[in-house]
């Protein structure tokens, strides 16, 4: 399905004017994100998506409670 | 090195016109329409307010008291969201809907920042004390908490109906909070007084509510004496010594935001244990499906949380105006109905039903924006080893007698006698 170029693509991003913490991120999805010394939300890495991971991006990004998490550059 | 003598003197006789505000008339009694003459205080609403918030939702959405001196009650998801968001029009400056409106000066600080502050003061109130609040930071309380709740399961031994309410879920956020403020953790129901006298006294007369609140700050104080002379590492300490803007906070505001930890901290949690015990005793397939697969838990909790959301905030109108269809005015409280929210269908699936594996779930039981629950990570702890504990000890329990459970009146609701026949 998904070739390793295709799926280098799939980015996490989180728009920090809207994050206000709830953790809802790295709770779901602990290999794409993590938390700073305030507990916002912060993107490990560069944000790439492994392609066994999307389904923790795609859960993380439909449970933030503020829409501040964002998956870039699918199909 | 200087004394700190900022405690010395009672911060609340030193300014004369915070004692300034408007007092409206008490009403009290049986609701004659919902949507004109609603009271959260009312016994209807304390037993069952969700079938009252669906046809409020369908009807209004907005509802309107004339008791309180006047209030609002959104009840869609997105009104309660544009509420939240907008720290413009509406105010934090009182949160406890009551019969008594502090005066606007107040603001932006309020009597509990940061809960009761409004921007810009808020962030920076609110930025003291996020770091011992962090999921990491919770994590240290975990150990700890995991055993008290295996005491309390201990204590039960011989017994065949436990008060889950009572006799284990009140117990346990009391005991984390009064730990990470350094307060004795044998002051227990000391602090449930608090907690009854400050959410749920709203319609007593003036005179009662002042002297109850004022045995709170005597506590407090009490502890902040305690800690000048025993500083130790814990939350008391840190607020004595934060600093905001270059100097020491206010006396009220160290006072104010540990009124604020004890109480948000206590009944919140207390709360949410028992509304979920509640279900499950009463929804034998969840319970049996959450005692075999536990790794369900985190998903299922996220559910309680939503389905049954204890917090209801307040807010007040800053200025007249027309509002999503209605006309607030100045000074006007809003009952910001998280509960509400979460069960507006146009926002979830199956709204009013539990669905313990829902994978979706946008709740908003610890708020939206800039006023989210501080201690949201720290209560989803409690909330999970509390009920960790309990379906590992005692899988199989139902309600001893349904009609027996009672629900706290009030902003925040959850089961305050919650009988379980355990054996």
């Amino acid at each position: 399905m998904s070739s390793p170029e295709m799926s280098s693509t799939v980015k996490v991003q989180i728009n920090t004017k809207l994050c206000q913490g709830h953790g809802r991120c790295y709770d779901l999805a602990p290999g794409l994100f993590g938390d700073d010394d305030e507990g916002y939300g912060q993107v490990l890495g560069d944000g790439s998506v492994p392609p066994a991971a999307e389904r923790d991006a795609r859960l993380a990004v439909l449970n933030c409670p503020e829409h501040a998490v964002e998956l870039l550059g699918e199909g | 090195m200087a004394v700190d003598d900022r405690f010395t003197q009672d911060s609340r006789e030193s300014s004369d016109d915070e004692l300034q505000g408007v007092r409206s008339e008490i009403i009290t009694g049986p609701v004659a329409d919902w949507a004109t003459d609603f009271s959260h205080l009312e016994p209807e609403w304390s037993a069952d307010p969700y079938p009252i918030q669906d046809v409020l939702r369908q009807r209004c959405p907005i509802a309107h008291t004339g008791r309180f001196g006047g209030a609002w009650l959104p009840t869609r998801y997105e009104d309660v969201a544009a509420i939240a968001y907008d720290t413009e029009r509406f105010s934090s400056r009182s949160i406890i809907l009551s019969n008594f409106r502090p005066p606007r000066a107040l603001a932006p600080v309020g009597g509990s920042p940061p809960i009761s502050s409004d921007p810009p003061f808020h962030h920076d109130a609110r930025k003291l004390l996020l770091p011992a609040f962090t999921k990491n930071a919770v994590a240290r309380q975990e150990p700890a908490t995991r055993a008290f709740c295996h005491s309390l399961v201990d204590s039960f031994a011989g017994q065949d109906v436990v008060d889950a309410a009572y006799d284990y879920a009140q117990h346990i956020p009391m005991r984390v909070i009064a730990n990470m403020l350094g307060f004795p953790p044998e002051d227990g129901p000391q602090f449930r007084e608090f907690v009854e006298d400050l959410l749920e006294g709203i319609n007593l007369p003036p005179d009662d509510r002042i002297e109850r609140v004022s045995r709170l700050f005597d506590y407090l104080l009490a502890q902040v004496h305690d800690h000048l002379d025993k500083p130790r590492d814990d939350l008391t300490t840190y607020l004595i010594n934060a600093e905001l803007y270059g100097r020491k906070l206010d006396p009220s505001h160290v006072v104010g935001t540990m009124a604020l930890l004890l109480i948000a901290g206590i009944d919140t949690t207390w709360s949410a244990i028992g509304a979920s015990l509640w279900h499950l005793a009463k929804t034998p397939g969840d319970r049996e499906r959450l005692v075999a697969d536990p790794g369900l838990l985190p998903t299922a909790t996220e559910e309680f949380l939503r389905a049954y959301a204890p917090v209801t905030m307040a807010r007040l109108v800053k200025e007249d105006m027309h509002w999503h269809g209605v006309d607030m005015r100045a000074d006007d409280w809003i009952l910001l109905s998280f509960p509400a929210a979460n069960r507006d269908p146009a926002q979830f699936d199956r709204a009013g039903e539990v669905v313990i594996d829902r994978q979706v779930n946008r709740h908003a039981a610890f708020g939206l924006g800039i006023h989210r629950c501080v201690g949201s990570h720290l209560a989803r702890m409690e909330l999970r080893v509390a009920l960790e504990v309990w379906l590992e000890r005692i899988p199989a329990f139902t309600l001893a007698d349904p009609g027996a459970v009672t629900w706290s009146a009030g902003q925040i609701r959850g089961p305050r006698t919650l009988p379980l026949r355990i054996g």
